[in-house]
């Protein structure tokens, strides 16, 4: 027990990078998850087309597999240096969460009842007003409760980037254990709490969705 | 480092000897993550808050936090507790660790397919003085598994793709030979694709036919609201 705070003051070194790859994760993946939504419900089919590509890419592959995959080929293969490691990890996670979150992109703006298209064209709203003031502010609401679960994955997610020799978290717990075999389950007991604790605003923000678009919603 | 045709085609028998290793172990841990799911139903329905309450919190935890990390602590932690301390080969561990994560995400789908029976479903058999284990058997279950077997079919999918994590503990799969061989090459890209390409022939597929069979049930839930 007493040597918790070693422990923590150890792993807490690698809270910057978790919480770096977490956000900009996060933001990108949402973005990624809306152009890719918004492409596949788009008419033309070519675009349609490449964006179901994408996703069943990344969704039909596993993220450790892309995540080695970004790291090695990407500087070896095409040449391409991100810079640093920290964007080859938000690279792969944002493109693989990004696939699965177009899908509720994509299935909530379907689940827009087909009467609401009908009466926006009734009203001769042009399509992007129907979708800026009519669909997507419905769909919206829809897909909030599954968008705080993803935020969940993809924080579960990042623990992954120690494998690439980022040093988040995990890599330090693992840089203490090594050194401290006997400690081990306080380490990973302690790593598991500290995710935990990360995770709760995400948990209550994903519960807090749940409310909000179970109310209210004219049915 | 250019890609090369000749590894790309070496390198295939090699990672296919892993994909049953993959496959295998995945089918495990559904099994083991479809059995343990119900024991959370189970407690879920104690008529005890407190404890309720515990477990809930439990399972979010498990649920939240990294199934990386839950590997390590039972492959690596384990062993060092006191007392109750067993040391695990890395396909037990692997078994258990990502056995009991998925748990706490089946049990959500086994509760849903619960809460879908409808209440007259348990009056009725409570009225025909069914014990608590008939009603189960025969009335409540017959009804709340089938239409979640979409569901199921996806954790399927979504648990192949995870099982890569036990490459981390020393389990010989896919990836771990994809590493290996590229530790010792300096080969890494054309393994790697292997492997991603193996991954996506067995779960499009899948994905496909739980597609179908999602608007099936779908379908047939249509059907008979309309009746």
């Amino acid at each position: 027990m007493s040597s918790l705070p070693d422990i923590f003051s150890t792993v807490v070194q690698g809270l910057g990078i978790t919480l770096q790859v977490l956000v900009l994760s996060i933001i990108c993946a949402s973005i990624i998850a809306f152009v890719a939504g918004l492409s596949r419900v788009h008419t033309n089919p070519l675009i349609k087309g490449f964006t179901g590509f994408y996703v069943e890419i990344f969704r039909g592959t596993s993220l450790i597999v892309q995540l080695f995959w970004f790291s090695y080929a990407l500087p070896g293969l095409f040449n391409i240096h991100l810079g640093s490691d920290v964007w080859v990890a938000v690279l792969a996670i944002s493109l693989n969460y990004g696939a699965y979150m177009s899908e509720i992109v994509r299935g909530s703006i379907q689940a827009v009842a087909a009467g609401q298209t009908e009466a926006s064209i009734a009203l001769n709203l042009s399509k992007f007003q129907r979708m800026r003031h009519i669909i997507l502010p419905q769909a919206l609401r829809m897909m909030l409760p599954e968008y705080g679960n993803y935020l969940i994955q993809i924080l579960k997610a990042t623990s992954l980037v120690s494998l690439i020799g980022l040093t988040d978290l995990l890599y330090y717990g693992n840089i203490y254990r090594s050194t401290h075999l006997s400690e081990s389950p306080m380490v990973y007991v302690l790593l598991l709490v500290m995710y935990f604790v990360i995770a709760l605003p995400l948990i209550f923000f994903t519960r807090r969705m749940e409310s909000v678009s179970k109310k209210g919603v004219a049915s | 480092m250019t890609w090369s045709w000749d590894v790309f085609f070496s390198v295939i028998p090699l990672i296919f000897k892993g994909l049953w290793i993959t496959v295998g172990l995945t089918l495990a841990c559904y099994l083991f993550a479809a059995i343990f799911g119900f024991v959370w139903v189970f407690i879920s329905r104690i008529p005890w808050r407190p404890v309720r309450w515990l477990f809930g919190w439990i399972a979010e935890f498990i649920r939240s936090t990294p199934p990386l990390v839950q590997l390590f602590f039972i492959y690596y932690a384990w062993p060092m507790i006191p007392v109750v301390g067993v040391s695990l080969n890395p396909f037990v561990a692997a078994i258990l660790g990502l056995g009991i994560h998925f748990s706490t995400y089946m049990s959500e789908v086994y509760r849903s397919g619960i809460e879908s029976v409808d209440k007259g479903q348990w009056e009725a058999s409570t009225a025909l003085n069914l014990s608590t284990r008939q009603k189960w058997m025969k009335i409540i279950l017959p009804q709340a598994i089938p239409p979640t077997i979409p569901m199921l079919g996806n954790y399927l999918i979504i648990m192949f793709k995870e099982v890569p994590l036990a490459s981390t503990i020393g389990v010989v799969a896919m990836l771990h030979i994809a590493n290996d061989y590229g530790a010792q090459y300096y080969k890494y890209v054309e393994p790697l694709t292997v492997v991603a390409l193996f991954f996506l022939l067995l779960s499009y597929p899948s994905a496909l036919l739980i597609n179908k069979l999602e608007k099936k049930y779908n379908r047939r839930f249509d059907n008979k609201t309309l009746a």
